[in-house]
């Protein structure tokens, strides 16, 4: 090439750049641009990796479940509606089978019909060691969803039916995170998750178009999605990781993408005065510490209500520069499970009085922080200040920071191997009651076999929740989760501190955009322009 | 000359193990486990093992280390725990990326940087060549990753001349160095590259040209009646075989120690590829890139002691 004619090139590049215009395509095509927190494009095999991003991103754009949640508002938490799913209920004569009515005339992206056979085909790729589409990675990244499922059958061509190791009114919660992957597809990629994972096929609102490991994820708008108040209303949807905040933020402002996930406190000011929209919304996210009831002062109730009345939440909320809600209980008070537990007012006076009562004062106590990771937020200054002011009320914290890897380590393999620790600062989420609650209370989930780090245990608590998982009833079960959310927080089970409100910037160009209360959000109604 | 690059080849093999038995070794004494990132902060110790033995990481870690470099051996870096892609294919593609950062980046830096220090030993304790040096040790003074991140507020935010981030709009695949949307995409990652080795080279350069401009064949040289161009002619070819030492170092860092630079401008290279792997303690990423860094980084140092030959042919080889 000559540089004459290479000139001539670039000057025809740079105008049509200049117009906003793709030579030789008939009309501009709408694109939503959004930069992911994460560092990788998550899993497109079904169950996604990087945490519930994966989920957010991918899971519920390429895919549905039989329950999803509903994200259409943001006025209250979000709850679980049918998906492809039409209707769901308990087996009148065995109250471990669970019965699923499914949604006719769906398609996969591939034109393969949905029906009951994939949804068993789905399962029990999800469940059976010796199923042909097995795999380890999809087996373990959701098997504490399924640990309790017996078995699978289809009862007719729409209509399936879930067995029960044991009886568990909450199990269809746990339906909305198993993504149905077409068993056309994939048997088309050869049965191999590698070759599937660049041509995979759901039923969700978008479609795979293509992707560059590590750098892009594309899909497009599926015009023939089943609920077509979710058919997108741009055309393509363009997901590139970008793992460092600050990079985020510069990409939007520079008008490089249109959505920014999680923009540090520091930056939203910035944002905000160069005109971007910021939205915040309270989600299912609880940020405190787990304790150990066994090897250390937190065995003592008195002790771990102390260290709640020492802590000043609205002072974390200031940090934060108000883009976090403070934390009285696990779940944030909008929540319908929050009901009217003790509340912890910042006292410190009374926080070093029970120090006195349980004879330790000064009360010397080691928390096991990270340095940063997944919905940890701002981890050292808030463990600072958390220190700081829990030593104004008379204990002594020693914080010892460790990688994020190290810290789940410390999580999974429970006190037992972690004696040194009295308590671990992890974030969690709490999208159902099992993840929020039952798991830090019951003995079964004692450390390393669950999330009980601290083997908390309580004959009450044991009682509560087998009932829970026994009573079908919505109102009163609910009745009884608030309860068990209650007795959560009179125990102090964890040193409560704050709540995530999850901000998100957005570029002034789009409209629509409504912050669900959850980890996951709904980019569908997403368009260009001041028309909604 | 070709047996001496026999053995340069032959030493190349037990300093690639060395790297990969350290870098195993480091990656196991860190805290933490490869699993945790795939498996949910609840999996239980069946699920653990169950995966630790799909992956192979429940044998000792000597027979995974040797299991590992047989199939490295064999041209097979196995497949990534996180993502379960050929590795292989990730670092190639990776290191393509890497080289066109580092490359421009090696050329921008090693030109400025011995024009400026030419200039600043001709000039000694004169004010441009404090100028400089003072440019210099700034160059070497500055972290780049916060240079990066100022470049891209000033230069995307502000005056939006620049991309902040990527390879272009169609990423790596549409990347070309014809293309001038590309190159503006090359433009901040590679003045934030260039910083430190233009600041390292300028003051070898400096030291180098100086100490032979104070030489007695200098003086005879301008005795002679030569211009001072072809004095400073004879003055940098002798100084060079020693600022091409430094250079050939300065290629392999940037090479291997672009983590910063390549995560600030999301540049999808070797750097945020090494970066993940820590995080996710993906070993045979981890282990694949670093192999090949490794291997770059030895026959970068080839390459440069036969060029230092080509240049001075004082320097022998054998």
């Amino acid at each position: 090439m000559t540089l004459r004619k290479l000139r001539k090139e670039i000057a025809a590049g740079a105008a049509a750049l200049s117009l906003g215009v793709i030579p030789g395509a008939g009309y501009a095509e709408t694109v939503l641009r959004v930069a992911m927190t994460a560092g990788d494009i998550p899993l497109t095999i079904g169950q996604p990796d990087q945490g519930f991003e994966g989920y957010r991103f991918v899971g519920y754009k390429l895919y549905d479940s039989l329950l999803l949640w509903d994200l259409s508002q943001g006025d209250t938490e979000s709850d679980v509606i049918p998906g492809l799913a039409t209707d769901w209920y308990i087996d009148p004569d065995d109250n471990k089978r669970w019965v699923f009515e499914l949604r006719e005339g769906v398609s996969f992206h591939d034109g393969c019909p949905f029906n009951a056979d994939n949804v068993v085909w789905n399962y029990e790729r999800l469940t059976l060691e010796d199923h042909p589409a097995f795999n380890p990675q999809q087996y373990a990244a959701i098997r504490t969803r399924t640990v309790d499922i017996a078995g699978i059958e289809k009862i007719d061509d729409y209509t399936v039916a879930i067995n029960m190791k044991r009886t568990d009114s909450l199990f269809p919660l746990q339906t909305s995170f198993i993504f149905m992957i077409s068993q056309c597809a994939f048997e088309a990629a050869g049965s191999d998750y590698a070759a599937y994972a660049m041509a995979p096929s759901g039923t969700g609102p978008y479609k795979f178009d293509q992707m560059v490991p590590r750098e892009r994820l594309e899909l497009i708008a599926n015009t023939e999605y089943w609920d077509a108040d979710r058919i997108p209303r741009h055309d393509r949807l363009l997901l590139l990781p970008m793992p460092e905040a600050t990079t985020r933020a510069a990409a939007l402002m520079a008008g490089q993408v249109d959505l920014v996930e999680a923009p540090s406190p520091d930056t939203i000011p910035m944002l905000q005065g160069a005109g971007m929209t910021i939205t915040t919304a309270p989600y299912p996210h609880n940020w405190g510490y787990q304790l150990n009831f066994v090897d250390g002062p937190f065995a003592d109730i008195r002790v771990r209500q102390a260290a709640n009345y020492a802590i000043n939440r609205e002072e974390m909320v200031a940090m934060l520069n108000g883009y976090a809600l403070p934390g009285y209980g696990a779940y944030p008070p909008d929540s319908p499970y929050f009901g009217d537990p003790l509340k912890y007012e910042f006292d410190p006076e009374k926080a070093r009085a029970l120090l006195e009562e349980a004879g330790c004062l000064p009360c010397h106590v080691t928390f096991a922080v990270s340095t940063s990771g997944s919905g940890q937020m701002q981890p050292l200054p808030m463990n600072e200040l958390v220190s700081s002011q829990m030593n104004a009320a008379g204990f002594r914290v020693t914080l010892e920071v460790m990688d994020w890897n190290k810290l789940i380590d410390v999580s999974l393999s429970g006190r037992p191997t972690y004696p040194e620790y009295d308590a671990i600062n992890v974030s969690r989420a709490l999208q159902d009651p099992f993840s929020g609650l039952f798991r830090f209370m019951l003995e079964s989930q004692h450390g390393p076999a669950g999330g009980n780090f601290g083997h908390y245990y309580s004959p009450e608590a044991e009682a509560l929740i087998t009932k829970i998982y026994e009573t079908f009833d919505q109102t009163a079960r609910d009745a009884l989760i608030t309860q068990a959310h209650e007795l959560f927080v009179s125990d102090a089970i964890m040193i409560f501190v704050t709540h995530d409100t999850n901000p998100r910037a957005l570029s002034p160009t789009l409209s629509g955009f409504v912050q669900a209360q959850s980890w996951f959000q709904d980019m569908t109604p997403i368009s260009f322009g001041q028309t909604n | 000359m070709i047996s001496y690059i026999i053995h340069r080849i032959l030493y190349a093999i037990p300093i690639s193990i060395g790297v990969t038995v350290f870098c195993f070794a480091l990656v196991y004494m860190a805290p933490g486990d490869p699993l945790t990132r795939l498996l949910p902060d609840d999996a239980s110790p069946e699920v653990v093992e169950m995966m630790k033995k799909a992956y192979g990481l429940d044998k000792p870690i000597p027979v995974q280390y040797l299991i590992w470099l047989g199939n490295a051996l064999s041209g097979d870096l196995g497949t990534s725990i996180q993502t379960d892609r050929p590795v292989l294919n990730e670092v190639s593609k990776a290191l393509v990326n890497t080289i066109i950062l580092s490359a421009v980046s090696v050329v921008v830096a090693f030109s400025v940087a011995f024009v400026l220090g030419t200039v600043a030993a001709y000039y000694n304790g004169h004010a441009v060549d404090r100028l400089a040096t003072g440019f210099s040790v700034l160059g070497v003074s500055i972290p780049n990753y916060w240079f990066g991140i100022v470049l891209i507020i000033i230069f995307s935010v502000q005056l939006r001349w620049l991309p902040a981030t990527g390879m272009g709009p169609a990423g790596s695949d549409g990347f070309s160095l014809l293309s001038l949307d590309s190159l503006r995409h090359l433009v901040l990652p590679v003045i934030t590259m260039a910083l430190i080795p233009l600041g390292i080279i300028m003051r070898t350069t400096r030291s180098a040209v100086s100490e032979v401009l104070g030489q007695d064949f200098v003086q005879t040289l301008r005795a002679k009646g030569l211009n001072e161009w072809a004095v400073l002619n004879h003055a940098v070819r002798n100084a060079l075989p020693g600022v091409m030492a430094v250079m050939g170092l300065q290629f392999g860092y940037l090479m291997g120690g672009s983590i910063l630079v390549e995560t600030i401008f999301t540049w999808p290279g070797t750097g945020s590829l090494l970066n993940q792997a820590i995080l996710n303690r993906d070993i045979p990423v981890l282990q694949g890139t670093i192999l090949v860094l490794a291997l770059i980084f030895v026959a970068t140092n080839l390459v440069v002691d036969l060029l230092q030959t080509a240049v001075d042919p004082r320097i022998k080889r054998t």
